[in-house]
Formats: C-alpha cells, structure tokens, sequence
C-alpha cells in the first residue's frame, strides 16, 4: 500500500478516488488463554472519516481497539499509522504516535479535579518548571466550553455526572494532536443533549480531517454520523464498506451471522417442535422495571410451562432484566410478582426463596466455584435446606446429588471432582443442577449454551424443553438466534433497555424478529420505528426525548 | 505558638481546589451544576483541615491549662524531636498517594543512622553519602520489585523492613558495637546546631516539607503521584509513567528514612540500633491523620505535617502531665487515628453516590 515516504496524510493515498488511509491493520491476530480474540483481521481507517466499529459480544471490538491504542500488542500482523509501520509497547507511545482514545468506562482519575485530568501528563508550565494552574484552568475551561461544558475547572471530576465526566474524557483526547480519536461507545452515559454536543465534536473533527473511530450499538447514531463501517463477528473480519450501501437489516444480520431471508427451520437444534402447554396465569408478571440508563420500564408476564425468549441485541437490557427479576439488580421502580405475590426490595435471597433461580450469563465469574467439587457446588444454593441447626447432612446432600448427575448425566469421575476440571457444557449442568434442587418455579437463563460444545449444547436444550414441559417456567436469553427462535414459545424483544416488541404464536422465526432487532417496521411495535434508537449499550442505553418509554410498551 | 507559625510555606498545598484563586481567571458558574452536599462538604473538611483545626485546639487549651506548656524551650524540644518522624512520614505520604505503602521506614531509619555515625569518622560528606546510598538502594528495589514485578508494596517493604534490621546488627555485631560520631565536628553539628534557638533538623525537614509540597502540587510528577493512587489503570491509559512513579517514590521514601536516620545519630552523637522501631507505623499514623487518604489518590504533604506535629504535642502533654502513663499516648494516637478513618469512609460513601 502506501509507502513510508507518503506519509503525510496530504499526500495522495493509493487511490485518487479516496482520503488516504491514516490507521491501518494488517492481518492482526490476538489470542488469549482458550480464546482467539482477533483472527487475522484487517481493516483500514482512512484521514476524516468517521468509521463506524460493529459487532456483538464475544466480536473482537474491544480487543482491537486496545491492539490499536497500545494496551495489548497483537500476537501477528501489522499496524501502519499513515503508512509507516507501528510498534506499540504502551498506551503511551500510541498516544504520542497520535491516538488517542475515549474509553467507555471513564477513564480518568475521579478524585483529581477537572483541568488536571485534561492536562494530566503535560501540564503547561511556567519559567521555572512549574505547573502554571491559571493557564491550565483558563485553557480547560476554554476548551469545555467548547463542548458546551461550563464547569468549574477546579472541581473534583467525581462531584460531576457521568455524562460531564465523558465531555471531559473526549476535551483530554481532542486537546492532543491527534490524527485518530478512538471512541468506545461514548454515548453509552450521556444525555441526548450531550449526544448532539458530541456529534458536533465530531463534526469538527472531520473539518479537521481526523479520523474517528466509532464504537457503538445504537443504529440511528451510527447511520447519522459515519461513513463507513466495519463489522466483526467472533474475532473475524465480516465486512467492511460504505454504510449508506447497507441498510438496517443487512448490518444486523452479517453481526449475528444470519441471513435476511433464511426462514425458520426445525430440528436444527435440540428443542421439540411441539409448543408447551402453558398456563393462563402467570406465574411471574414484572411490570415497570427501571434502572437509569439500563432498564426503562420492562414489563414481562412468564407462565408456568412456557419457555419465553429474550431477544435483543448486545446492550439491549437482557441480562439486566434477568438480573433484576432475580433480585441481583436494584431497581429505581418496577415491581414484581411471584405468584400473585408481590416481592418487595428483591435481594438474591428472597428471590430464591420465592423460587426464581438465575443461570448467570458469566459461568465463571458468577457461577461456578471452581475448586470446589461437584457435589459442593452443587448443594451450594441449598444449603439452608440441607442443613438443620446449622448441620448440613452428608447423606441428603449425596442423595441429591447423585440424582442431578443422572439426571442431567454430568459427566465427571466422581462427585467429588472438581468443577474448574470439567467441560464448560458440565460446568453449565453442575449449575443447572444447584438451581434445580432448590425446585425452582421460575427458571432464568442467560445464555445457557455459550461456550459450550455442540455434543453439551443440544443436552442443554433438550433439558430446556423438558423443563418447561414439567411445568417450570423459563425465561431464555440467547444470541443464538436459532436456539432462541426454537426454543421460545413467546419472544420479547428489548432494545435501548425497553421492550420493543413481542413475538407469538407464528411471528416468532427469524425473519421477523431480525426486524425487530433491527427496528425495521416491526410488527408489534411499528408506531415507534422511526423515533426508537438501534439498541443501546450494556451500560447505559439512552431513550431519547422523542421516544418516551411508554410508547413502545405493547401494553 | 512558634512552632505554627513556622511552617508557613507547604500550607499553599492544602488550599481545597475549590477555592477560588485571585489568578484563576474568569470562570463560568453553571448554578444548576450538582452541588456538594452539606455532609460532602463537611467530611471533605474535616479531611483537608481536620488536623490543623485540632492541632491549634489543643495548642491553645494546653497553653492555659499547663503554662510549662507555652514556653520557648518546651516548642523547640517538641518541634526537633518531630523532626526526625515527620521527615520519614514526608516519604510516606508520597507512597500511600499513590496507593501503597512502606513499611521498612523504620528499619532503614536505624540503617541509615548506624552507617552515618560509622562514616562520621571520614568527614560530613560521606556520613550523609553513605546513608543516603544504601537507604536509596533499598528503596529503588523495593519500588522495582513492586512496579516492575507487580509485587505488593506489603510483602515487599516488610521483606526490607527485615533485611534492613538485619544488615543493621550484621553491621554492629548484633548490636554489640556503637559507632560514636566525632564530637565538634561539621556531621555532629548538623544535628545538634540551632538557629534562634531551633535545632538544624527543623530546618532541614522544613525545607524539605517545602520542596515535597512544590513537587507534589507543582510539577506533572506530583500529579502522576495522585493519578496512580486515584486510577492506576486511568494513569496507564492516559499514557502516564506509572512504573517510574512508583519506583521514584520508594527510592525518595528510602532516602528519606535514611537521611532523617543519618541527622538523627548525628543530633545523639551515636548509631542507636535500637532505634526506630515501629516508626514505620507511626509515620502512617501521621499521614492518615494529615488527610492522605490510606487508598490512595488524595492527600498533602502539609497534612502531614500538622498530623506529626499533633501526635508530637499529644506525647508531649502526656508527658507534662506526669500522672499519666506515657503508653496512653498510644491510645490517644489511636483514638485519632479512628475518628480519621471514620470521616475518611464518610468522604468515600458521599462521593460513591454522586
């Protein structure tokens, strides 16, 4: 491509037709322990463009970006800045080569105040060396008030709101000379007021012919403010092309890897073709659930013996839905209903009193304990049930446990072995197993088949199904939309943290609830196709002003 | 009240950053902009002037209540003696603001004052180089242990506060052997000459109080200092020169320890081995009271100095006293130390909120 000598980025690039490429990846591979992160990717960020970064959880976003801006150093390939080839050994020397960064996650030192955050590591001085503060917060609140910030420079950043801090974050990266500012889902905190600051800002950046790297899983935001977009899926390289040429729909299916036109097949995975018998009375009925910038008014009723899905794409308020009705998140409002019974200031305790049991989406860090052997962890949930005066019965806790490894044919050498050695699809079970023996009314799942082998995965299933056909209700969460097309008998899908339809009977397929993933007319909530957001972020997805909750409610 | 009065210059560091300074410039206001609550407001106080308001509080009561307190003679016995632990805690102070700790300040202290009066014999140069080189080494290898190895400050300080008693009686043949510093000369005066009546130790922690609070407050080194203990991860994000900083703050802590060790045996005419003991605890005990958050991030070195002063003044009242056990200083200390914490939590829980 271009060689060192172009590297101005005013000289022409290798193509007449377009601005020449300022970042550069080549072929860059990053592993860690059991997983590949970035598979051979390669992609070209090109002088003034704004370019958006897409894919789901598990794509490789994040690992790129820190390959990029010199936290991780790729295991192979190449990275050119303006044609002359990069070696970052820290975020540092990237920094100076001209990237900088805005983390999702502030990234900043809370307790230090505003203009010494901006300036931290080159701080104007005076003759003598020493920091010259009136011109370091004269110039901090210059440039704020750039960004239409007026804040006291002097304040501690801690005493200011998330979507202050971020301002602060994106003055610190703008005030160097940067060629490239990487953004990582910068909108996820900020107010729609804010957003349009943002997007000015970057507005600006482009006059200025700095490229942006953009992050981000709201579809409107990616469709108004960049040109280009590259997507990941499972650590590969998908596509990479003008975003105008694509639309919705498109951009969605090539994240999940799914075709537009597939439709629903059965018997693909291990879930029975059969519906179940369902309730009329809800066993669970959620209404109202709120968390700032997570949750907006989720409302959802489980019937005993149905499998209902979740659907929505990363960000979109799943796990922190399944979180809260499992009582492990709090909630501003909402209220929910076990049984006709209403829980009030749910706690993981009283939620599994009440007989709802949570599959975490993170078997390792939520799940298992993995020195601990099979049969520990299995009786770890039961133990109050197991134990009288504080005694915990060996021979009942071998009784059940010896029923859960047959039953959902765990396969280890003995009770006693430990769980960090089994397969992910035994790990997977061995927690089944510890929510099952607390017989649970209220099943949810969060992802119960990742990571987990084909052979594990279809068991998984086939349990799933014969769960919800002993009367159980289950609440599914998957990014495999196959297992969750054939696997629900009812889907509601969330985006930006709210609920933006639901899928019964013959709507659910995969057609359709791509639609609906991708806010393209769908058909429950089609009143709300235009002014709805694309899905948010994990953290913290935004409901515009223009978009109050209520109206994409189905109810 | 001279004692007070006298270490005027660091007291700039501890201005809250809120306060408005005649150089800062038009500044927009935002009215609606979040506000400290009342509680917010009133810990960080308590964390940033806490020290200083009780320090004058007891100086005053004291001064009334035992007029031998409020003489001339008994402020330059408290002062010198503070001298010694408040050039160690200086140290401290930039370590636990950058998150870690030290604990082989007390051992390096003994260290440095037993190599400095065996050196004596050759002139005041190398009784102050000798010293400084060995403590400086210490605590260049304590901070390449912890920033380049990623070992906690802990484990490795208290591996030195060991090794460094250790060296100490290998020096002394366990102890038996007291280097004597020659009398009348230039080391020996470094600790016992005095100004206006105020011993050379003052002096020298004052100075060094006062470059301490510049390089913290002034320079883009201090406030890495600050950036690693607030976010060490921020700090490297933000390209900053975290493992220098943490290597450069355990050698100044090593310097430190062994310079106030060296001045020390030159004020007693002799390397104590003895000495030392648990000063380390003490040093943190100063720093904490001064307002330097234990976690981390926040803190000056001019707290410190108010902090040392007070524990100083508490032992001495105790000792004025005469009824009183002079163990209750420890108590006192501790009581302190807790209503510190205490408010140091408080400070936490307020700003989690925000």
């Amino acid at each position: 491509m271009a060689p060192p000598e172009a590297a101005a980025p005013a000289t022409a690039g290798p193509e007449p037709a377009t601005a020449p490429a300022v970042l550069e990846a080549r072929g860059v591979s990053k592993r860690f322990p059991g997983v590949v992160a970035l598979d051979d990717v390669s992609f070209t960020l090109r002088a003034g463009e704004t370019h958006a970064l897409v894919g789901e959880n598990g794509a490789g976003k994040s690992t790129l970006i820190k390959v990029l801006t010199g936290v991780h150093r790729p295991d192979s390939g190449e990275l050119l800045l303006a044609g002359r080839q990069m070696h970052f050994a820290r975020p540092f020397e990237a920094q100076q080569a001209g990237i900088s960064t805005i983390y999702q996650e502030v990234n900043l030192v809370p307790l230090m105040s505003v203009a010494r955050n901006i300036f931290l590591g080159r701080e104007p001085t005076s003759r003598l060396g020493l920091i010259d503060f009136a011109r370091m917060h004269r110039e901090a609140a210059g440039l704020l008030a750039g960004f239409g910030v007026r804040v006291d420079p002097r304040r501690p950043l801690h005493t200011l709101g998330v979507g202050t801090q971020q301002m602060v974050a994106l003055a610190r990266a703008v005030s160097v000379e940067a060629r490239v500012v990487v953004m990582d889902e910068p909108t996820s905190s900020l107010e729609p007021r804010e957003v349009e600051t943002l997007f000015r800002v970057i507005g600006d950046l482009r006059r200025q012919n700095i490229a942006v790297l953009y992050v981000s899983h709201r579809m409107d935001e990616l469709y108004r403010i960049c040109d280009r977009v590259t997507v990941l899926r499972d650590g590969r390289h998908i596509h990479t092309g003008d975003l105008a040429d694509i639309d919705r729909m498109q951009l969605v299916s090539m994240m999940l890897g799914r075709e537009v036109t597939e439709v629903r097949r059965h018997g693909v995975t291990a879930f029975g073709d059969e519906g179940h018998d369902v309730a009329r009375t809800p066993v669970l009925t959620a209404t109202g659930l709120t968390r700032r910038h997570q949750l907006d008014a989720v409302g959802l009723e489980l019937h005993a013996g149905e499998v209902l899905g979740l659907g929505g794409l990363l960000g979109s308020g799943r796990s922190e839905t399944a979180k809260a009705l499992a009582g492990a998140l709090a909630l501003d409002a909402g209220e929910i209903t076990v049984a006709g019974r209403p829980m009030r200031r749910t706690t993981s305790a009283r939620a599994i009193r009440a007989g709802i049991s949570l599959l975490p989406e993170d078997r390792k860090a939520e799940g298992i304990v993995p020195g601990l052997s099979v049969r520990e962890n299995i009786v770890l949930a039961a133990m109050p049930r197991l134990s009288r005066a504080g005694i915990v019965s060996r021979r009942r806790q071998d009784r059940i446990v010896d029923i859960f490894m047959k039953r959902l044919r765990i396969k280890a050498s003995s009770p006693e072995q430990q769980v960090g050695e089994l397969s992910g699809g035994n790990q997977q079970k061995v927690l089944l197993a510890r929510w099952l023996c607390l017989e649970p009314k209220v099943l949810l799942l969060d992802e119960p088949t990742r990571g987990i082998d084909v052979g594990a995965k279809a068991e998984v299933q086939a349990l799933i199904d014969e769960l919800a056909q002993e009367g159980l209700a289950v609440l599914l969460i998957s990014s495999d939309i196959e297992e969750l097309v054939e696997g629900s008998d009812r889907i509601v899908v969330l985006r930006g943290g709210a609920v933006a339809g639901e899928l019964t009977g013959d709507q659910v397929g995969e057609s359709t609830l791509l639609q609906v993933l991708a806010d393209h007319a769908p058909p429950a909530a089609a009143d709300a196709a235009d002014a709805v957001p694309g899905p948010g972020t994990e953290a913290a997805p935004h409901i515009p002003a223009g978009a109050p909750a209520g109206k994409e409610d189905p109810r | 009240m001279k004692p007070l009065s006298a270490p005027a210059s660091p007291k700039t560091a501890t201005r809250p950053p809120a306060a408005p300074a005649p150089d800062g410039g038009p500044i927009d206001k935002d009215p609606a902009a979040e506000r400290p609550t009342s509680g917010e407001r009133l810990a960080s106080l308590v964390q940033r002037q806490g020290v200083l308001a009780v320090l004058v509080l007891v100086v005053v009561v004291s001064s009334f209540v035992y007029p031998s307190f409020a003489t001339v003679d008994n402020a330059r016995g408290v002062t010198v003696q503070a001298a010694f632990p408040a050039v160690v805690a200086l140290g401290m102070t930039l370590v636990i603001i950058t998150g870690g700790i030290d604990l082989s300040v007390g051992s390096v202290f003994a260290l440095g004052g037993v190599l400095a009066a065996w050196a004596s014999q050759w002139g005041l140069l190398p009784a102050l180089l000798l010293p400084l080189a060995v403590c400086g080494a210490i605590g260049a290898l304590n901070g390449l242990l912890i920033a380049r190895a990623g070992m906690a400050p802990f484990i490795v300080t208290l591996a030195s506060l060991l090794a460094a008693r250790g060296l100490l009686l290998a020096i002394t043949d366990e102890g038996a052997t007291t280097y004597l510093v020659p009398k009348e000369s230039a080391f020996a005066d470094l600790g016992q000459g005095s100004v206006w009546g105020f011993g050379y130790p003052i002096l020298i922690a004052l100075v060094l109080f006062g470059l301490g609070g510049l390089v913290l407050q002034r320079t883009s080194f201090g406030q890495t200092l600050f950036a690693v203990g607030g976010s060490a991860d921020a700090a490297t994000l933000m390209g900053l020169p975290v493992a220098r900083a943490k290597v450069l703050v355990y050698l100044f802590s090593g310097l430190l320890a062994g310079l106030a060790g060296a001045i020390n045996a030159a004020r007693l005419s002799s390397g104590v081995t003895i000495i030392g003991v648990g000063m380390e605890l003490d040093a943190i005990s100063a720093v904490v009271i001064g307002g330097t958050l234990l976690i981390g991030g926040a803190g000056s070195v001019s707290g410190t100095l108010w902090g040392v002063l007070l524990l100083a003044v508490i032992q001495n009242l105790i000792n004025q006293i005469g009824s009183l056990n002079s163990s209750y200083q420890s108590v006192v200390s501790g009581g302190f130390l807790i209503v510190v914490v205490v408010a140091q939590r408080y400070l936490a829980r307020s700003r989690r909120t925000t």
